[in-house]
């Protein structure tokens, strides 16, 4: 099987913020979904490891957790989210790092921010208001978030409206059933059609993978996200029991090592959920870094859902900058 | 130094150095040069004479250590033998507390010994840190269990004595507590020589051992090079001698205890087999092969060093393991970032570097990453060949590098008879999604080690050790604490009379009309064979009266009746309760003629009608025994790590040799005999000299019992002659020998040609005595293979 010379596929150039040539999916190839096999112990035993074999120390360290909050979206997904909330989240977007911290950092004439902001559909507006001018994207979930149990046309046009209303970036919900059915081809014609509806917004494909409990289904429904044309996949909603795990983060980056080796389709990875801690985002900073190399370790390949990781970076990097160990009430609050 | 902006861009991991002032300060403060520690004190080595000690990563003199002659070893051992009687008669628990407090000094001084380790050395902080250290921790915590239930565990069992023990340099505080800990739980007293290139965390625990108050004198340290290390295996009062370190000096040391009643164990080389299927995981089989050869720069004797991969899917594992080699950082070895460190010493990098030439030469494919090595120190690369042919040099020799063999097989069958192309056995890793796959593998491979879906897997739990060339004799877990055991009853010191069977004609013991002549065949491949010298010697009855002949065997007929055995592979397969059924047949056609059995005894002993009874009846018993252990002498489930299952499970040696001994013809013979074939294995046995027809008359019950051709064989004729043949033919995994002290050296020394296992005894049993059968015969029939299988969905 060569999928690099699959006449389905079609080569789009690299679009702006983005440096590689967008993913135009390929078509269904059962083979590369149910052919490689995931053991559980040895994965295990490679995440338990990983963390104990690399380790980032002073201005490294500082340097790397600014990437991590250039990779972060910025994420508010609760029922009493308002537009004066997402404003406010919005601001924290684009000055994630006390102006102190960036001039101790030498980052001042190009001060980070964040890699988008998330929210639901009907906050896309007040977000994109908030954030034009500052090259922030706005990332909204869509289709049913987070069980996805909606009649799929209502879901195709909630991804229309929000894509409508300005968001770049689509965050969808794939339906559970059809993996924990094993129905693949259903599976990915129902991510088909919802890039379709993405049109130019990016397209990123939660699998929920607490719900899909087996390496086995997560590496199946990545490949299968990743054929039907997900330029990002991503871990969970954070609704799930279980949310971002190194685990099945590693599985998921291993199956995008072998779609770009089958396809030459470069596809970012999101672990969203449970990234509390600076050291939660560099150990999987870590794993991107040693699983697909350094081009993963920016935010057009990579980024972290998280809401709470970004106070602990900014306490860990004030710690860098001072000297001592810093509270979270000297920071800005999103 | 680089700016958070510049590293924005690069994305670099940058330095993460390990900090070493203590380990700095303590090599400063014996700047003066280390001394052995014998009965409890630091000793300046009589000779004056002090060696270099180097830092591999940079070729530095770190240490300068005390050059052991053998006068300290005559001191240590001194010191370990009058430590003997108080310390074997401390109570289980008061030495359980001593190795708990070891176990927990050491835990508390984790960092010190890791870093210490990585500079003495070269191993990355990583592996000393969270591998060799935790799992020193772990063997002196399990062991200090083991010294507490010694007595109940163990009974009828007491320490051997003084011991002697010599460890590698490739993990030099993990196997000092491999050898150390079951020993000293035993109640042994020890004599240790670290590897004259990292002697110094061995050092740093002889302190944590003054720390706990350890007894003096019961833990010693000499230290030195191979000449030290010859003094404490030669040396008269130890009893006991432990090795782990390559084969080539393990065969010698097999030769130099040979004969002198000294305990062995050997823990030697390996080209294990890392064989990935094309259902397995493939990525985690990669990162398998990482940490199977460049763990501990492939300085590792179960280093999974001969690649065999699937054919369908070997150029895509080659692929993802080129891919993987890219991001292997080779570097200085207190790094926390890296995972290659330095190669132990000098000799070490250039023979590596020689291999490595080699398989250039020969016409393999050579890998290695585009990385650079660091500019000082004793490094050399992560490197896989491609296209190794089983017959090239690196598919076959010891490399003890980071160097991978990868060659690609097509079946299962084929991968298990590449996997045993090898003159060693000690571990094997397999990978596959298929459960009746990897457990058909590991039944079939010959190693005493088989990881599943995984590799280097450890815990103080299991037994380590080899099959084959790899040694004998098991570390950890239970099977590991009878190494440390011998028995408490002794045989009695005296050695069967020497006497030479003559080929020339005696007078007969028979009078009158002569009766039918019977001649005694060698019985070999299941037939009734004339010995190839075309001689027999008579054998005598009591009064030296010829009361017939058996067959003078030689080695040919020996080599004949290997070669039957060898072939009789049926019989290994099948189940204990199959073998039981034949046992069963077997005693009940020897009871039906318990009679002749016994008249023969009184003819050619002249034994009391009723004593020659009792060895007839006892027979029968000894084969009801047997037949019932057949379906019972199973394994055991170790406790090592959650979701794990590691089974350590008896396996038969294959091709057995027996030696009977001279007393007690009939029973002798089958008090040897029935346990080795009860268990699986196909047996040449050479029954008691002066007394064969016991044997030769039992070939006949053996024929009528459905015993399959070639299970037994026997040959007649000078026991330590063919006990020699025996010894020294490569295709015998294990002799046993009950016969004089002379015989004994012979067979020890011969058992060196392929470090084959022996069991040997000298002076008489009481063969009717209930210890003359037993667990402890089926233990020296069998030897124990772990599997490990993590489980988990």
């Amino acid at each position: 099987m060569n999928l690099a010379t699959d006449p389905k596929r079609k080569v789009a150039a690299a679009e702006p913020g983005h440096n590689h040539p967008r993913n135009s999916g390929i078509a269904f190839n059962e083979e590369a979904v149910l052919g490689p096999t995931v053991n559980l112990s040895a994965v295990e035993r490679r995440t338990a490891s990983l963390p104990a074999r690399r380790s980032v120390k002073k201005e490294y360290q500082a340097a790397w957790l600014v990437k991590a909050i250039q990779c972060i979206d910025l994420t508010t997904l609760a029922g009493d989210d308002t537009p004066a909330r997402v404003h406010r989240l919005c601001a924290k977007a684009k000055s994630p790092l006390r102006a102190d911290l960036v001039e101790a950092l030498g980052l001042a004439d190009d001060a980070p921010k964040v890699g988008a902001v998330c929210v639901y559909p009907t906050m896309v507006k007040p977000a994109v208001e908030a954030l034009t001018g500052s090259g922030i994207p706005v990332a909204s979930v869509a289709t049913g978030f987070p069980a996805g149990l909606m009649p799929l046309d209502l879901r195709l046009e909630e991804i229309r409206r929000a894509v409508a209303d300005g968001a770049g970036e689509i965050d969808i919900v794939i339906t559970r059933a059809h993996v924990l059915g094993q129905d693949w081809t259903a599976l990915y014609d129902e991510i088909a059609a919802m890039r379709a509806a993405c049109g130019p917004a990016h397209l990123k494909a939660i699998l929920a993978t607490g719900d899909l409990k087996t390496l086995r289904n997560v590496y199946r429904a990545s490949m299968t996200a990743m054929m039907a044309g997900a330029d990002f996949i991503k871990t969970s909603t954070g609704k799930e029991d279980v949310n971002a795990t190194l685990p099945v983060s590693l599985v998921m980056v291993r199956a995008i090592r072998d779609y770009l080796q089958e396809t030459g389709f470069k596809i970012g990875f999101k672990p969203a959920g449970g990234l509390r801690t600076a050291k939660d985002a560099m150990n999987w900073q870590i794993l991107m870094k040693e699983e697909l190399g350094r081009e993963w370790l920016e935010p057009d390949l990579f980024r972290i859902g998280a809401s709470s990781l970004l106070g602990d970076i900014e306490r860990q990097i004030e710690h860098f900058v001072t000297g001592r160990y810093a509270a979270l009430n000297r920071h800005a609050m999103a | 130094m680089s700016t958070v902006k510049e590293i924005l861009q690069t994305m670099d991991y940058g330095p993460a150095p390990e900090a070493k002032d203590a380990v700095t300060a303590w090599l400063a403060k014996h700047q003066p040069g280390f001394r052995h520690y014998i009965g409890g004190a630091f000793q300046a080595p009589r000779d004056g004479k002090l060696f270099d000690v180097h830092n591999p990563a940079d070729g530095s003199v770190i240490a300068k250590v005390a050059q052991g002659s053998a006068a300290d070893v005559d001191a240590a051992v001194a010191a370990a033998r009058a430590a003997f009687p108080a310390w074997s008669k401390t109570s289980g628990e008061t030495r359980a507390r001593y190795l708990y407090a070891i176990a927990r000094h050491v835990q508390k001084r984790e960092r010190f010994l890791s870093v210490l380790e990585s500079i003495d050395n070269g191993k990355p902080i990583r592996e000393s840190r969270d591998i060799d250290v935790p799992l020193v921790a772990r063997h002196f915590y399990h062991h200090a269990g083991w010294a507490a239930l010694l007595d109940t565990e163990f009974s009828g069992l007491g320490p051997v004595g003084v011991c002697g023990q010599i460890i590698p340099w490739n993990f030099p505080l993990l196997m000092l507590a491999w050898k150390v800990a079951p020993a000293l739980a035993a109640g042994n007293t020890v004599v240790l020589k670290p590897a004259e290139y990292t002697p110094l965390t061995a050092l740093a625990l002889a302190e944590i051992c003054d720390e706990v108050g350890l007894p003096k004198g019961v833990f010693n340290i000499v230290t030195g090079d191979g000449e030290t290390g010859a003094a404490i295996v030669n040396h008269a009062d130890v009893d006991k001698i432990a090795f782990t370190g390559s084969t080539e000096v393990g065969r010698e040391i097999r030769k130099a205890t040979a004969g002198t009643g000294k305990k062995l164990s050997l823990e030697l080389g390996g080209k294990s087999p890392f064989i990935v299927f094309d259902d397995a995981d493939l990525d985690s089989a990669v990162e398998g092969v990482v940490d199977a050869i460049w763990f501990n720069q492939g300085q590792v004797c179960c280093a999974g060093s001969r690649l065999l991969v699937q054919e369908g899917v070997a150029e895509r594992f080659y692929d993802k393991l080129k891919r993987r080699m890219e991001t292997l950082r080779v570097g200085d070895p207190l790094d926390k970032s890296i995972d290659i460190g330095a190669i132990v010493a000098k000799v070490q990098l250039e023979r590596i570097t020689k291999l490595v030439e080699q398989g250039r030469r020969e016409g393999a494919a050579c890998f290695q990453p585009s990385a650079p090595m660091p500019g000082k120190g004793w490094f050399f690369p992560p490197t896989l060949f491609t296209d190794v042919a089983p017959a090239s040099t690196i598919a076959q020799v010891e490399i003890f590098g980071p160097v991978l063999a990868a060659m690609t097989f097509r079946t299962p069958d084929e991968a298990a008879a590449l996997a045993n192309n090898s003159a060693y056995g000690l571990s094997a890793s397999v990978w596959s999604e298929n459960i009746d796959r990897c457990l058909d593998l590991a039944a079939r491979i010959k190693a005493g080690v088989i990881w599943i879906n995984g590799t280097n897997m450890f815990d103080a739990a299991a037994g380590f050790g080899g099959y084959r060339e790899s040694g004998f004799g098991r570390e950890g877990g239970r099977e590991g604490m009878i190494e440390y055991l011998t028995p408490l009853k002794k045989n009695s010191a005296k050695d069967p009379a020497k006497a030479k069977l003559s080929a020339e004609p005696t007078a007969s013991a028979f009078e009158g009309k002569p009766t039918l002549d019977r001649t005694a065949k060698l019985f070999i491949g299941g037939k009734q064979a004339r010995p190839d010298s075309g001689y027999s010697y008579s054998v005598l009855d009591a009064k030296d009266h010829a009361i017939g002949q058996a067959g003078l065997g030689n080695r040919k007929d020996i080599r004949n009746a290997v070669e039957a055995a060898s072939k009789a592979t049926g019989w290994t397969a099948l189940s204990g309760h199959a073998r039981a059924q034949v046992l069963y047949f077997l005693a009940e056609n020897l009871s039906a003629r318990a009679d002749e059995f016994a008249a023969r005894l009184i003819a050619m002993t002249g034994a009391a009608k009723k004593a020659a009874r009792a060895e007839v009846d006892a027979s029968v018993s000894r084969i009801i025994h047997y037949a019932a252990w057949a379906d019972k002498y199973d394994g055991r489930v170790h406790y090592t790590k959650a979701r794990h299952v590691t089974l350590a499970m008896p396996e038969a040696w294959g091709t057995m040799a027996v030696s009977c001994p001279d007393e007690a013809p009939l029973l002798g013979f089958i008090s040897l005999v029935i346990p080795v074939i009860a268990m699986g294995n196909r047996v040449v046995a050479t029954p008691a000299p002066l007394h064969p027809l016991s044997a030769t008359d039992f070939y006949q019950v053996l024929e009528t019992s459905d015993v399959p051709d070639g299970v037994v064989n026997i040959v007649t004729g000078e026991r330590d002659l063919l006990a020699k043949t025996l010894a020294e033919h490569d295709e015998i995994a294990c002799a046993w020998y009950f016969g004089g002290a002379e015989g004994v050296a012979l067979v020890e020394r011969g058992s060196a040609g392929n470090l084959k296992a022996t069991w040997c005894e000298h002076g008489a049993r009481d063969w009717l005595s209930t210890e003359a059968q037993g667990e402890s015969f089926l233990r020296h029939a069998t030897q124990i293979k772990n599997i490990w299988v993590p489980y988990g969905e």
